[in-house]
């Protein structure tokens, strides 16, 4: 069917702003009486504070007032705080001084002296786990989201292996899950591999650092802050103020850049609420680029090992994996479980095993970042492919049919269905935009001491939930407006889900408004804006309210002029009668007429069974015109997948270990398309990131003193202009997925992960197939391998140079 | 900034200086067990140090660590003439954006890494969070505000931008644009190479590069 709309570019309503600096980010916002925090910041990576005087930072003239642990909810678990005596992190606020001006806040916090008790820290998860072993936190060394926190001590048997430089597959984990016989299936592989290898953790470095300006009037807190989602946000934003969601006004019309950092609600964002209440005055919290480096959170690291077992036609028999999970200190991010299952779907083993466990650290706190386990884990499982290629004769596109999932694929522990899934397609597809037939033919081609490699990829992510809430609503000046709860995390994709309500009211998008980025317009039960969900998730929902709305008016119009709402349909933005062209009405004078019929169609009475905060919203609205409200309950069996894959080619220097990427192409497996231009942005991102990840980022800690050595832009090399080609390519299968209403999945996780694999890929394709066991790549590991000297790095050692 | 001092295993540490930026006075006790291996004591906390001087709401702060009182400077501003009273320590991102109110100077890193907080001065690209205010004299200063028509009519680099779609967060594009705007004031048909080189200060985390050099050739061949 042609849509109207979908699978059109468009000119999202936002993007003006951005142009020409009127977009507001949270510290762009000014009120009157506004003054500025700032923070006293843990100097060590764990320690117990036993004093502080505040004396003397308090007579400065300017200061307002301070804020430490005491004043704010303590923790519980592993869970973040706002403020805290007891730092499991450098960087960690311990408090916080609030003058008429930045200055005087700033030279307040170095008057302040605060006593610190040293306790043991750790960087390397292995070392906690060694019998004796540092814990990150007093009361234990192993947390996550849903795993309270514990200790895990491995033996010192199991620690034999690691002198011989390989993870032991015998110690104790946290999480385990298999399925099918897996010796078995080892048994009759042509070609296994089991190697040990680690992944850096890298930080998020969103441009714009998590700013938060509050103040409270009339019993409310307003709080302006740089989130990717609105409402989903709110309950959590307004628990960690203490406050019931209804009395929170949550400002966040834009984000610069989350990337799953800014995705749930995090606790700094309540601290100037906390200082408000406490001083009386609106308070500014300014981020520092440093400061967002220390508590911005960061991707978790993984030490893994992994045995893989190839039939002789390349299909993949049998996957032992084992993870430890560099956590951070908190609870850190759900990492070492989302990668098993991306290589469970990638591969589709026949038998797999996975356990593993994450484990504290003091570190910069974990939190998800675009594509969590399933993008660290795609470069530690990619280059697998590649050598069972080569040793059976395949080629390397070919071997990633074989395994691809589709339609029918079970993967994960649960062995969960898919919705539906097209990675062979998606091979194909990238395979023609890049030229594999051509360019891989290149590979190891040499000039001088320049040398080609060719690499594939491929990634995935989940790409979808359901049940949520939609809200929509025509005015009586027959205007569209589409509420929107999910948030804006700079991807238009909040936009390009909202033109499925126009599309489905057959409305003019030139009279569609969005209402969004501010709780007081009314909005509705949204998820967050994170996981590659937003154009499944709210495609179903504003679908759901669209059809809503859509029965309303045909109701409306057979009410008006007589008949059954079936002998209606929809028209340029009228409801008309298919038999009797005279009798029609305007939207806009359908929305009157809902006004006057009041009841669910204009409001007053919502549906029961949706979230409260949408029949607040609901009952705001009403009489204001047609209410369309829904819950999305169509029905959902199995787990939409985003499948991506990503094809590069690169110029290798074999003297300098740097080198230069020549092309890429990258496609997506998504369902169908509805914005190409902001699918074609998302998969050229997504790869410059992964190249990022690949070749460049990570933390690195002086392991003698737990002091970080990258916490600028400088130091931790996000990808620049000039690390990544000047063009690149995409492509998508773009077939409808059927459980989502108009066939759309989300997708902006595994682009990043198809490109990191990729490259990684490319590079060892370049130096005839060695591999590193490790990302990221940089110059050095690759000038040592060229030359045959051993790495400075010990295969299992974690945040080195 | 002091150098950070290290903990040597095994001995206790004694007093940490409280001159450091940003960290208070530190009293570290004796190590408990052998196996704490070292702290330091100032570098964890340098990022606050950063966007200190400002005398951010106008205030005229009379601390002795802001160091001078305000002085009234007459700038060249979009083609205007502003007055403001600037701190002698000011950045000129914290004059446009606190004194002038002109947020859509963005700062990122506030320490000329990123390029978020680019203006344009006498045709040339500048970090305004690395350029102090008293030097900017009366040199013509254009900000992102500055390029729209007098009805709001955009700027044709601030329509290639939205046409190719280049902005994904927009955090950066403010200086993405500027950097274009001095491009091609200097070279109004560059190649994609070298429009590459010439935006290359300016980082994207969203990594938008391709979307944006497609709008500074899209607004070149407009040109």
């Amino acid at each position: 069917m042609a849509h109207k709309l979908l699978g059109k570019d468009f000119t999202p309503p936002d993007i003006r702003g951005k142009v020409t600096g009127k977009a507001k980010y949270a510290e762009d916002f000014r009120v009157d009486g506004m003054v500025f925090a700032k923070m006293l910041l843990s100097p060590m990576p764990h320690a117990r504070v036993t004093s502080i005087d505040t004396s003397e930072a308090e007579a400065m003239p300017g200061v307002l007032g301070v804020l430490t642990a005491d004043d704010v909810p303590p923790g519980q678990g592993a869970n973040e705080v706002i403020l805290t005596n007891t730092p499991h992190f450098i960087g960690e606020p311990i408090l916080a001084i609030a003058a008429i001006d930045e200055t005087t806040a700033a030279d307040a916090i170095e008057k302040v002296k605060v006593e610190y008790e040293p306790l043991p820290y750790v960087i390397d998860p292995l070392e906690s786990l060694y019998p004796g072993g540092p814990d990150a936190r007093e009361g234990g060394n192993v947390a996550n989201l849903q795993i309270p926190l514990q200790t895990v001590k491995w033996t010192a048997r199991d620690f034999a292996e690691v002198e011989e430089n390989q993870l032991p597959m015998s110690g104790q984990p946290v999480v385990e899950w298999s399925y099918g016989d897996l010796e078995a299936e080892f048994e009759k592989s042509a070609v296994v591999y089991d190697e040990t290898f680690v992944t850096a953790s890298n930080s998020h470095h969103s441009m714009e650092p998590r700013t938060a300006m509050s103040y409270w009037e009339n019993g409310k807190c307003f709080v302006y802050g740089s989130s990717q989602s609105q409402s989903f946000f709110m309950p959590g934003l307004a628990g960690l103020i203490g406050i019931d969601s209804k009395d929170l006004v949550y400002i966040a019309e834009f984000c610069g850049g989350g990337f799953g950092s800014k995705g749930a609600p995090y606790a700094l964002m309540a601290l100037p609420a906390y200082m408000s209440k406490k001083i009386g005055r609106p308070v500014m919290l300014r981020v520092t680029r440093a400061e967002e480096y220390y508590l911005g959170s960061n991707r978790a690291g993984f030490q893994g090992r992994a045995r893989i077992g190839f039939a002789k036609n390349g299909k993949v028999n049998a996957v032992d994996l084992y993870l430890v999970q560099s956590n951070g200190p908190n609870s850190g991010f759900w990492d070492f479980t989302d990668a098993p299952g991306a290589v469970s779907i990638c591969y589709q083993p026949n038998a797999m095993r996975y356990r593993g466990l994450p484990v504290l650290t003091n570190t910069p706190p974990g939190g998800p970042q675009r594509g969590p386990g399933e993008n660290q884990i795609a470069c530690a499982f990619e280059p697998f492919l590649d050598r069972a290629a080569a040793e059976l004769g395949i080629d390397r596109v070919e071997i990633r049919k074989i395994n691809a999932p589709d339609n029918d694929s079970l993967f994960d522990g649960h062995q969960n269905p898919v919705t539906s899934a097209y990675q062979r397609e998606c091979l194909t597809i990238g395979a023609e935009k890049f030229g594999w037939n051509e360019k891989s033919k290149r590979s190891r081609e040499r000039k001088g001491s320049k040398v080609i490699g060719v690499g594939v990829g491929q990634a995935y992510h989940s790409a979808g939930f359901a049940g949520f809430d939609g809200l929509v609503r025509i005015t009586p000046d027959g205007i569209l407006h589409i509420h929107s709860g999910v948030g804006n995390l700079g991807t238009y994709s909040y936009a390009a889900t909202a033109r499925i309500a126009a599309e489905v009211l057959n409305y003019d998008w030139e009279h569609c408004v969005i209402e969004r980025g501010d709780s007081r317009k009314q909005l509705p039960w949204n998820f967050m804006q994170v996981g590659s969900n937003t154009s499944f998730t709210m495609g179903r929902s504003y679908h759901a309210a669209a059809v809503d709305a859509k029965n309303k008016l045909l109701e409306i119009a057979a009410a008006t002029h007589g008949g059954s709402p079936d002998d209606y349909e929809l028209g340029d933005e009228v409801v008309r009668s298919k038999a009797d062209g005279a009798a029609k009405m305007t939207y806009a004078e359908a929305a009157q007429k809902a006004i006057e019929m009041a009841g669910k169609f204009d409001g007053s009475e919502p549906p029961a069974d949706i979230n409260p905060m949408t029949t607040a919203s609901t009952a705001a609205l009403a009489g204001s015109g047609l209410i369309g409200v829904a819950k999305d309950n169509y029905e959902i069996n199995g787990v939409p997948p985003a499948l991506a894959t990503g094809f590069m080619m690169i110029e290798l220097d074999t003297e300098t270990g740097t080198f230069e990427i020549l092309d890429y192409a990258g496609a997506i497996d998504c369902g169908t398309v509805i914005h190409p231009m902001g699918l074609a942005t998302q998969i050229k991102g997504g790869a410059v990131m992964g190249i990022g990840l690949a070749s460049k980022e990570r933390i690195v800690y002086d392991p003698q003193n737990g002091v970080a050595a990258n916490v600028g832009f400088y130091q931790a090399k996000p990808p620049s202009y000039l690390d990544v080609p000047a063009t690149m390519e995409w492509g998508a299968v773009d077939i409808a997925d059927p459980q989502s209403p108009l066939g759309t999945r989300g997708m902006g996780e595994p682009v990043m992960g198809c490109a990191a694999s990729a490259l990684v890929c490319a590079i060892s394709d370049a130096l005839g197939g060695h591999y590193f066991n490790r990302t990221p790549i940089v110059a050095d590991m690759i000038v040592n391998a060229v030359s045959g000297r051993p790495q400075s790095h010990k295969p299992l050692q974690v945040a080195t140079f | 900034m002091k150098d950070p001092i290290l903990y040597i295993p095994g001995s206790d540490i004694a007093a940490v200086d409280d001159a450091a930026p940003g960290t208070s006075v530190l009293r570290i006790r004796a190590s408990r067990r052998a196996f704490i291996k070292g702290i330091i004591a100032s570098g964890a906390v340098a990022g606050s140090s950063a966007f200190l001087f400002g005398g951010l709401t106008g205030c005229a702060p009379d601390q002795p660590g802001a160091g001078a009182v305000e002085r009234l400077l007459s700038l060249n501003i979009n083609g205007k003439v502003r007055r403001v009273d600037v701190l002698p320590n000011e950045t000129l991102a914290m004059t446009l954006r606190y004194k002038l109110g002109l947020t859509g100077t963005k700062l990122s890193c506030d320490r000329g890494e990123c390029g978020a907080c680019t203006v344009v001065i006498d045709g040339r690209t500048v970090y305004s969070c690395s350029t102090l205010t008293h030097m900017v004299g009366q040199r013509e200063v254009r900000t992102i505000e500055g390029l729209e028509g007098p009805n709001g009519e955009l700027h044709p680099i601030q329509q290639a931008f939205i046409d190719e779609l280049g902005p994904q967060c927009g955090f950066c594009t403010p200086g993405q644009i500027m950097s274009t705007v001095a491009l091609l004031e200097a070279n109004p048909k560059p190649t994609r190479d070298q429009a590459r080189h010439a935006l290359s200060g300016n980082l994207c985390r969203c990594g938008a590069y391709d979307h944006y050099l497609n709008s500074v050739m899209r607004a070149a061949q407009g040109a």
